[in-house]
């Protein structure tokens, strides 16, 4: 049923990037520096949320293991008390009832015990709030617009000066989309991009975003609401028409990270995955300085120009 | 009321002769509450055939069956049908049945009001899944109906005409039910020796009452944005489309509730006659259920924490919302000390009420952890919380239902069931619920969003459990069908008045089955004879 052996994610050397297309040439210089970085993405037989890959992305992980060992053990000893009651108090093996109905110092032991307990919880997850709703102080600013059915990608401002005329739109890779027609006969195994299987998670332009720099994501978009979330990042956040979301990012690792749309938006919402292709800051540099080069000067439509252009017609 | 009570007078002692007079024109709360059972388990097959479509589809990745736009009209009309069609019309079945035979009373405090209430549903239910018949198709954009996506359905009119007529349905439902228990307990039943589950159905009324009218406000915003021009969601007229998702879960989680509470006061049934053993802290479980629907008005936003709210709302509202942990947890624990000291026996009623404490539980526990802000962040949205929503809806409201079922069905019908068959239905639905739901969560973690039709391939091996579970819980529900027709029409074994030996209150000391009319003389209430007549504490 699953194809390829389980993988341990994060880090695996020498993996080589799988983007596909011409945008490659763009990123040929990067390439070739991508000695090591994580694979954080969905694995078979995953059984636990993903540590992530950011500054902040430890803080839902930690938050869902102390959840979840604290409902555990609740769980141990609530049912493990129901099954010692199934057991001892039987009719069949002669339990006679007892009258009693009302026990007040148990009742407020059992009252006062969770309100602990949820005290504690509450004091944590509103340390990861606050420092997730801190926005201020980022180094880079992307504009993130979801449109039925794909993504666009505004570089607006890096290092304190403004990005001159870096976008594109960003949709689901032609392989998958070929494949994931009704009665396509084309196998969702065989989409892989380097050994990984991509089906669905893979796009024609992914996000390119430097690593330990604090990135300010500004989402809107332009017709229903969409959401847009890495699970690597640790959050998501709506893109509603007529509103900008802010949300922000500091990523550790180099690596390709991928998400889907996590808000219904249509007969497409399962089809417009987000891939963030995360790099070292010099060669984030030379690649943007390439695409501001690109774009910038002549009217002249290089490939990577045409791919600026908003709302590439014929799809969905 | 005396009119009525006249003219009940000219059939005391047979029904109403004829099968259009009825079951059409019925005015007594047994036929109805019949009804409302009939339809709910009708439309309990209904939406579960669509959830069979999901599931299939879902069963590996690659699309085999159907467009995903169809997949979406399914997803969308498997949560209305299941919520608004078979969870809360079994519910005011059970309380139409049981809340006047629980209380002493004759009937419903407004028997034609009640005949209406039921009526309005299969023409409600007729208009809304005519739709997926219709050029353009179902509603496709989610039970939530979130603009501006609802907007571009082109059969939102005819969904927001039968929750218009839902609506009406609930709220006629609800006056009836406050009417009748605020009004026509018998003398020596007072407030504090109800029932639980009469309890637990007043608090519901008065959600309904309170919430079915901003979830006829929010759609029909939605109306008039689509074809007369108003811009209440629409930004490019001012309007902000967050504001219908505040409106809607203003409604939308009083109405979880809706769901629950009901199945709490069941489930506080069937434990002590089981236990043989009075409820543990009556009083703390109903205050519990006053609590709970109180705090279900300040926990909305919840629901949308992934929509960019301000710092201190998500902080208020997760806060609020982890409070509910608390008067939760009480049920629970006195569920368990009910048990603890009993005599217990395991008949069917019994172990699904034992499995609803359990699974609801574990619903309960993906609840807290949704609560946490910063981790929903993560579950927002996928898979996780589809597994804890049906942790709570399937294994908790549907499960109570089926105990309600097994536990009344003697009563109703005169005859036993099945026991042998009613145990295989529990014993392949608790299996099969699990290998169905608790995959999704692990699905959910790994970032499985909900609502697709289609999946990475990493998400194949737990897509292909859950839908095996899903297909078996399907069929294992055709012995539901099974053992209930037997018991209506084909069971030979009388039941006895006082069907289980550890069962008290009021409905058992009437004959099995419930005659036509009951109570026509008010009873002489002996609080022995009651679950809850010698509470004091």
């Amino acid at each position: 049923m699953t194809s390829g052996s389980i993988r341990t994610g994060r880090a695996e050397p020498g993996r080589g990037l799988g983007i596909r297309h011409a945008v490659a040439a763009a990123l040929a210089p990067a390439l070739a520096l991508f000695a090591g970085f994580a694979q954080a993405n969905p694995e078979p037989g995953q059984l636990n949320m993903t540590r992530g890959v950011t500054t902040w992305s430890g803080e839902p992980y930690f938050l869902n293991n102390v959840a979840l060992g604290v409902c555990v053990v609740i769980g141990i000893v609530v049912f493990g008390a129901m099954f010692i009651a199934m057991f001892r108090f039987r009719k069949s093996r002669g339990a006679v009832p007892e009258k009693w109905s009302h026990n007040t110092t148990v009742e407020i032991i059992w009252t006062a015990i969770p309100v602990l307990i949820l005290m504690a919880l509450a004091w944590m997850a509103t340390g990861g709030l606050v420092s997730f709703a801190d926005t201020t102080g980022a180094q880079m600013t992307i504009k993130v617009t979801g449109y039925q059915w794909k993504w666009r990608y505004d570089y607006v401002d890096y290092q304190g000066k403004p990005v001159s005329k870096v976008g594109f739109m960003s949709r689901l890779d032609e392989l998958s989309d070929k494949t994931r027609q009704l009665h396509s006969g084309l196998d969702p195994y065989a989409v892989t991009t380097d050994g990984y299987n991509t089906y669905l998670l893979n796009v024609d332009k992914p996000l390119v975003l430097p690593i330990h720099t604090k990135i300010r994501f500004v989402i809107t978009s332009d017709d229903v609401i969409h959401s847009w979330w890495v699970p690597s990042f640790g959050w998501k956040m709506d893109a509603i028409p007529g509103i900008v979301n802010s949300a922000w990012t500091n990523i550790n690792v180099p690596g390709t990270y991928r998400g889907q749309c996590a808000e219904l938006c249509g007969q497409d919402h399962g089809f417009m995955p987000i891939v963030v292709k995360a790099v070292p800051q010099e060669d984030f540099a030379k690649w943007l300085a390439a695409q501001e080069q690109a774009n910038a000067p002549a009217p002249a439509a290089t490939p990577a120009a045409a791919s600026t252009a908003a709302a590439p017609a014929g799809h969905g | 009321m005396a009119h009525e009570a006249t003219h009940d007078q000219h059939d005391h002692h047979h029904a109403p002769q004829g099968f259009f007079q009825r079951w059409v024109m019925s005015t007594n709360h047994k036929d109805i509450g019949t009804l409302y059972l009939i339809f709910s388990l009708t439309m309990f097959f209904i939406g579960g055939s669509f959830a069979m479509v999901i599931r299939a589809e879902l069963f590996k990745p690659g699309l085999d069956l159907v467009q995903p736009y169809f997949f979406n009209e399914m997803t969308t009309m498997h949560a209305l049908v299941m919520i608004f069609g078979a969870i809360m019309p079994a519910f005011v079945g059970l309380g139409n049945w049981m809340i006047p035979l629980m209380i002493g009373a004759p009937d419903m405090a407004l028997p034609r009001m009640n005949n209406l209430s039921f009526w309005i549903l299969p023409f409600a239910f007729a208009l809304m899944l005519s739709t997926l018949f219709l050029p353009g198709g179902g509603p496709a954009g989610g039970w939530t109906m979130y603009p501006p996506l609802s907007l571009q359905s082109g059969s939102l009119a005819y969904v927001v005409f039968s929750i218009h007529l839902m609506g009406i349905s609930s709220i006629m439902g609800a006056i009836n039910i406050i009417a009748t228990i605020l009004n026509m307990r018998a003398p020596g039943m007072d407030l504090l020796k109800m029932p639980v589950f009469v309890w637990s159905w007043l608090i519901t009324a008065f959600l309904l009452i309170a919430v079915m009218p901003v979830l006829a406000g929010a759609v029909t915003m939605l109306l008039t944005d689509k074809y007369f021009g108003t811009s209440f969601f629409n930004p490019g007229g001012g309007g902000d489309p967050v504001l219908y998702q505040h409106v809607f879960w203003f409604f939308g989680h009083p109405e979880v509730y809706i769901m629950i509470l009901p199945a709490f006061g069941i489930i506080s049934e069937i434990v002590p006659t089981f236990a043989r053993k009075p409820i543990f802290g009556y009083r703390a479980m109903v205050y519990a259920i006053a609590c709970i629907a109180f705090l279900s008005f300040i926990v909305w936003a919840h629901h949308m924490f992934a929509v960019g709210l301000p710092l201190g709302a998500d902080i208020f509202f997760m806060y609020a919302t982890m409070l509910i942990a608390v008067p939760t947890g009480v049920k629970v624990f006195n569920w368990v000390a009910t048990m603890w000291g009993g005599s217990m026996t395991f008949e069917t009623p019994m172990l699904f009420a034992i499995a609803f404490i359990i699974l609801f539980t574990i619903g309960g526990f993906s609840g807290l952890m949704l609560a946490l802000v910063p981790a929903d962040f993560q579950y927002h949205d996928t898979y996780f919380v589809v597994a804890h929503f049906h942790y709570v809806l399937v294994t908790g409201a549907a499960f109570a239902i089926m105990a309600a079922t097994y536990y009344w069905l003697p009563k109703w019908t005169g005859h036993m069931y099945n026991e042998f068959w009613g145990k295989v239905h529990f014993w392949c639905s608790v299996v099969f619920v699990n290998v169905l739901f608790f995959p999704q969560h692990f699905l959910g973690l790994a970032g499985m969003p909900r609502r697709i039709p289609d999946y990475n391939v990493a998400f194949a091996n737990f897509n292909m459990i859950s839908s095996i579970g899903g297909f078996l819980f399907g069929a294992s529900q055709l012995i539901f069908l099974g053992v209930v027709v037997h018991c209506a029409f084909f069971a030979r074994k009388k039941a006895a008045d006082r069907v289980w030996e550890g069962a008290k209150g009021l409905e058992w000391t009437v004959p099995s089955p419930a005659p036509h009319h009951t109570f026509e003389v008010p009873p002489v209430v002996r609080d022995e004879e009651l679950a809850h007549g010698h509470v004091n504490d």
